[in-house]
């Protein structure tokens, strides 16, 4: 069963990697991007990470994807010149892929389960999770800290790139709008007919 | 193989899963059926009007006359549409909130230590905030291929709005990890068991927490509601600005995919709700000596019973929120999920992560 499985898993990560690039579409791309994605948790399922399967679809596609189809879909992207630079571009590409594929290849073949997972990893865990934070709070706790401390100096580079204080926008004050009372927006007059106020 | 292949409920067998799965959509199709109905009559009565009351004893039937009316209309696919997409967002949205209720542990077993569920997951948390935070797509990807200005405004406030809820959401549930030290749905119920005190609600047997749980419940109520885009958080679909958001293009077969969609998770968030803070099958005084010698079928159906006594209390509370509170403003709403929702729900985290480590009550 976990046999066929993965046959039906794996070609439906390879199809729909090959429709990102090869759909017209840039949403569509982004949209077999999420399935290649929600298909490689279903892989991480087959192999017992039930865990990082979760996780993949938690931040992958539930929060980047999200981001990613935001942007493509609030690009107008005009197809036609997209197209044009195709040519010129190529070599460039090949160049990329090719070293790639030699990269893959070579691990595979130098035995890459000899090299990785030198240590038993937490033999008291029951769940994976236990296994993965158990290996993540004691061996790589450094690396894992350095890890967050990268992500937060993104995530201050890209606020600081971005934030422009502009003068003369109108804001919300919250506190202000909420501390007003009746007495500061109402007058209640009581004219006399005949005569204004 | 994996934990998540084999443990397929109490019985194991592909013909039994599949009898579960669909025993399942069967029950909540008519479920929803009726608690559409009971939505809008409590919302009638708020306003003190009778609600549905033709089709059928009391409107009984209204939901499935509704059902035929929408089955038998043309759908009408918008020119300029993306056609594929169009009709496949309502598909996911749907398939993806009958998906999310695989995980849900409705009763206790017949045996001990079991529970009904189609599948006991491990990391059963986390497939459900997993899946919740795929149900943006649906919204996100109607809203787009309808091809018109008020649809793609509607999607990209909804999808924003949920991805800020998730946040907030993904810490609440952390606090609810942390004291039971498991992910799994059946073990973080059997944590809340002994009586409603015990519940996380409350949470006696961690005493001082409950200054942490009961307010983090309340959060994760409000986050329920924005998270499902459940009046007053309703902008997506704010009629006075965007006609009806992202459901604009969309009629007959398609909406009624949507609505169905939305009512499902509506339900989701209350079976959530019941199962992490209000004790899930647990009745709320533990009648340990009195019931053990009743026969354990006996025992798993009152379970459900109570099960699905709190899912109709949350339900309830869902259809008061949207009869008596108004509709928040955008940036207001923004601003709750994020300056206020976010560094509440993180300081529980720590606090109560800190009470787990020096109490040591998860060994």
């Amino acid at each position: 069963m976990a046999v066929y499985a993965f046959w039906i898993l794996a070609t439906i990560v390879v199809l729909s990697a090959v429709m990102v690039i090869a759909a017209r579409n840039p949403v569509h791309s982004v949209l077999f991007l999420i399935l290649a994605f929600f298909t490689s948790a279903g892989l991480l399922v087959l192999i017992g990470a039930e865990f990082l399967a979760m996780l993949l679809v938690v931040v992958y596609v539930g929060a980047v994807a999200v981001l990613f189809l935001f942007v493509v879909m609030m690009l107008d992207v005009d197809f036609v010149e997209l197209k044009q630079g195709f040519l010129s571009y190529l070599p460039f590409g090949l160049l990329v892929g090719a070293v790639f594929l030699a990269e893959i290849v070579m691990a595979s073949f130098a035995g890459l389960e000899n090299h990785v997972g030198t240590f038993d990893a937490s033999p008291g865990a029951e769940t994976n999770a236990e296994a993965i934070g158990q290996v993540m709070y004691t061996q790589y706790m450094l690396l894992f800290q350095l890890a967050g401390i990268v992500l937060l100096v993104s995530m201050i580079g890209a606020i600081v790139l971005t934030l422009r204080h502009r003068p003369g926008v109108k804001r919300q004050s919250i506190a202000h709008q909420t501390a007003r009372r009746r007495s500061d927006a109402f007058e209640l007059k009581d004219p006399s007919s005949g005569q204004g106020i | 193989m994996s934990n998540l292949i084999e443990s397929f409920g109490d019985f194991t067998g592909f013909w039994m899963v599949l009898g579960q799965i669909a025993l399942f959509t069967l029950v909540l199709l008519i479920s929803i059926a009726f608690l559409l109905l009971l939505d809008r009559k409590i919302w009638a009565g708020v306003m003190m009007r009778k609600g549905p009351n033709v089709v059928g004893p009391f409107g009984l039937f209204q939901s499935f006359a509704d059902f035929g009316k929408f089955l038998l209309k043309e759908i009408v696919i918008p020119a300029g549409a993306n056609k594929t997409v169009f009709i496949l967002a309502p598909i996911l949205t749907c398939t993806l909130s009958f998906v999310a209720w695989a995980a849900i542990p409705v009763a206790p077993g017949t045996t001990s230590g079991t529970s009904w569920v189609v599948s006991n997951l491990n990391v059963g948390v986390l497939y459900l905030f997993a899946i919740s935070s795929l149900g943006v797509y649906g919204i996100i990807m109607g809203g787009w291929a309808s091809n018109s200005k008020y649809p793609f405004l509607g999607a990209l406030r909804s999808a924003a709005q949920m991805v800020s809820y998730e946040v907030s959401i993904g810490f609440i549930i952390v606090t609810v990890i942390l004291l039971t030290g498991s992910m799994n749905l059946s073990a973080i119920v059997e944590n809340q068991s002994g009586g409603f005190w015990n519940w996380h609600i409350f949470s006696f047997q961690y005493f001082p927490m409950i200054f942490v749980m009961f307010p983090m419940f309340v959060m994760f109520f409000i986050s329920a509601l924005a998270e499902t885009n459940r009046p007053p958080f309703d902008l997506p679909e704010a009629e006075s600005e965007l006609v009806a958001g992202y459901q604009v293009e969309y009629g007959s077969t398609p909406y009624l995919l949507f609505m169905l969609g939305e009512y499902l998770n509506i339900v989701l968030m209350c079976a959530m709700m019941t199962i992490m803070f209000l004790g899930g099958w647990h009745g709320p005084f533990d009648l340990g000596d009195v019931v053990k010698d009743w026969p354990p079928l006996l025992l798993s159906l009152s379970g459900l019973f109570w099960f699905m006594l709190k899912i109709l209390f949350f339900f309830f509370m869902f259809a008061m929120v949207k009869a008596i509170v108004p509709r928040y403003r955008y940036d207001q709403l923004m601003r709750l999920g994020w300056k206020i929702f976010l560094p509440t729900s993180l300081a529980a985290v720590l606090i109560v992560a800190g009470y787990v480590v020096y109490t040591g009550v998860q060994a």
